[in-house]
């Protein structure tokens, strides 16, 4: 591992000042500046020399401010960024009030990596591709702009059929990411000049001509926490995951879907894929083709269908369109029969 | 430094050199406490140490002794445990945080040491499969994972026993299938699974006894 200089923020605005601090206007060249929560991510890619931070500033101080309290009341759900994923996954509120949280991070990682992960750097967790992690592969337009993808004509069978570019097919990884799109989720940030709110859904960009860039965060920007509106589907929701062994695996194929219905008619569908997109995926056509139907056998299988029209398979990962269709007949059916 | 006692199976306090630092030669006398739990609290109030290159002070406590060393900054917890204070009770497996054999204790939560810096244990508690034990008496997890046989080679048993603690304390061993779901983190390629499931409910009863005495 490089070495690098490593400081504390324990004030709230500590953080943003001190990631300023590192890059001086007068400075002629750019420090690279990494937040360090659980460290479940950065550590590791660190030790594979993928990341190579100049600068860690560690915001686990920070926990014990109002970035590490969950917040349960009418207006909706606020998560702060240093929430362990732990801590929410077992929090009794949002157990029963929005499920689809609850078991998206549940079934993510292993309890001790879900002990240490925050939430903030869970949604910012970096793609599983292994032409990514592996910087002995020269060809990663990620990880070295400009260089190819390896992925595209490599073994591909983890990859994404939806967002992808002919740049770049990496899967995000996430599903916690899945429930914050589904629900609209929206996502405040800290910056040296104050903070800003914008909606999850425009927190990661899409690869593009440029993969490198996730996130439509500002250098020296930090996520202090999410908030999810209340609304009647929340309650109605789960988080259906598919993958290679029934725990503590990345998903091959994961749906998140919240529904308000009456009288066994949808009034609102939200959804979001996971596994099978760069970004998060939220599937709008899909909604769109539930509301005002019921969900049975047939209608399900059309809202899927409608879901993955622009998917594009790259060879091995062809299997995931079916495979994501179907994971999403069997959350939509799943969800529509809850017992609330 | 700790050893098996062969007869009874007990981890005691060693006194004499065993074979790995024997090896070394190098292992350092940090596991002396230094400073007291007081001053440490406070260690970690004080303002943040900075450092690129240069090593760097951190007070913790690790099984209730107080420690006071200088790190690469760069250093795990894990190589801090195992290659500063000779603690290798704690195994280093992938050492990138998916096979769980690196488990300890920090501030009662299981974690994984491979992915945790040092220097970010500051002011912490951690607890390691050396300081389980109660006065030569095996933790009830430990002698439940000998009455199960609940390993073969052993590698991965310290991270399993310390998991296995965290998953019982959290309340996540109340059933068989989140007790399997729960120690998802600690792969066994022995496969003694099902027996790992076995002592851990032997275990999560005599904890919760104990825990109401």
């Amino acid at each position: 591992m490089r070495t690098f200089l490593y400081q504390r923020a324990r004030e709230p605005n500590e953080a943003a000042q001190l990631a300023a601090a590192a890059n001086p206007p007068s400075a002629r060249s750019r420090n690279k500046v990494e937040y360090l929560a659980g460290g479940t991510t950065l550590t590791d890619l660190m030790k594979l020399d993928v990341a190579q931070p100049d600068v860690i500033i560690d915001i686990n101080p920070l926990t014990e401010t109002g970035h590490g309290r969950i917040e349960l009341s009418q207006r909706g759900l606020r998560l702060g960024a240093l929430v362990r994923m732990a801590e929410a996954a077992d929090h009794p509120g949002v157990k029963s009030q929005y499920p689809v949280v609850a078991q998206s991070l549940s079934q993510a990682a292993s309890q001790q990596l879900r002990n240490m992960a925050s939430l903030g750097g869970n949604v910012l967790q970096r793609t599983r591709c292994t032409y990514f992690r592996d910087v002995s592969y020269s060809e990663c337009n990620k990880r070295n702009p400009g260089s190819g993808c390896a992925a595209l004509t490599g073994f591909n069978r983890p990859h994404a059929v939806l967002g992808g570019s002919d740049q770049c097919i990496a899967t995000y990884p996430g599903d916690f990411a899945q429930a914050l799109i589904a629900l609209e989720a929206a996502v405040e940030i800290a910056g040296r000049s104050g903070s800003r709110t914008i909606l999850f859904a425009n927190l990661h960009r899409k690869p593009g001509d440029t993969p490198d860039q996730e996130t439509s965060l500002r250098p020296g920007e930090i996520i202090t926490s999410f908030l999810i509106p209340a609304a009647p589907w929340t309650r109605r929701s789960l988080y259906l995951k598919v993958r290679d062994r029934q725990s503590y695996e990345f998903a091959l194929a994961s749906a998140a879907v919240a529904l308000d219905q009456q009288d066994g008619i949808v009034r609102t569908a939200r959804i979001a894929l996971g596994g099978l997109a760069t970004v998060p995926w939220r599937a709008v056509e899909a909604e769109a083709f539930l509301r005002g139907k019921s969900v049975n056998e047939q209608n399900a299988a059309a809202a899927a269908s409608a879901a993955f029209v622009g998917a594009k398979g790259h060879g091995y990962n062809d299997f995931k369109i079916e495979l994501g269709k179907r994971t999403l007949i069997r959350a939509l059916q799943q969800a529509a029969a809850l017992e609330l | 430094m700790t050893r098996r006692d062969q007869s009874s199976g007990t981890i005691m306090p060693q006194s004499g050199p065993d074979r790995r630092s024997v090896l070394m030669g190098t292992v350092s006398s940090a596991a002396a406490p230094v400073i007291a739990r007081a001053a440490q609290t406070e260690a970690r109030r004080v303002a943040p140490s900075t450092s690129s290159g240069k090593p760097v002070d951190i007070a913790l406590t690790i099984n209730d002794r107080a420690h006071n060393v200088a790190v690469d900054i760069r250093t795990s917890l894990l190589d801090l445990l195992r290659e500063r204070l000779g603690l290798t009770g704690t195994k280093k497996g992938c050492d990138h945080g998916q096979c769980g054999a690196c488990t300890v204790l920090i501030d009662g939560r299981r974690v994984l040491s491979c992915l945790t810096l040092a220097v970010t244990a500051q002011g912490r508690n951690v607890t390691t499969i050396e300081g389980v034990a109660n006065d030569g008496e095996l933790h009830p997890m430990q002698q439940a994972f000998i009455d199960y046989d609940a390993f073969q080679c052993g590698y991965c048993t310290p991270g399993q026993i310390m998991s296995a603690i965290g998953c019982v304390n959290e309340g996540h061993a109340e059933n068989d299938a989140d007790i399997r779901e729960y120690m998802s983190g600690n792969l066994c390629r022995c496969a003694a699974y099902p027996n790992i499931v076995d002592a851990v409910k032997q275990a999560r009863a005599q904890m919760k006894t104990a825990s109401t005495q």
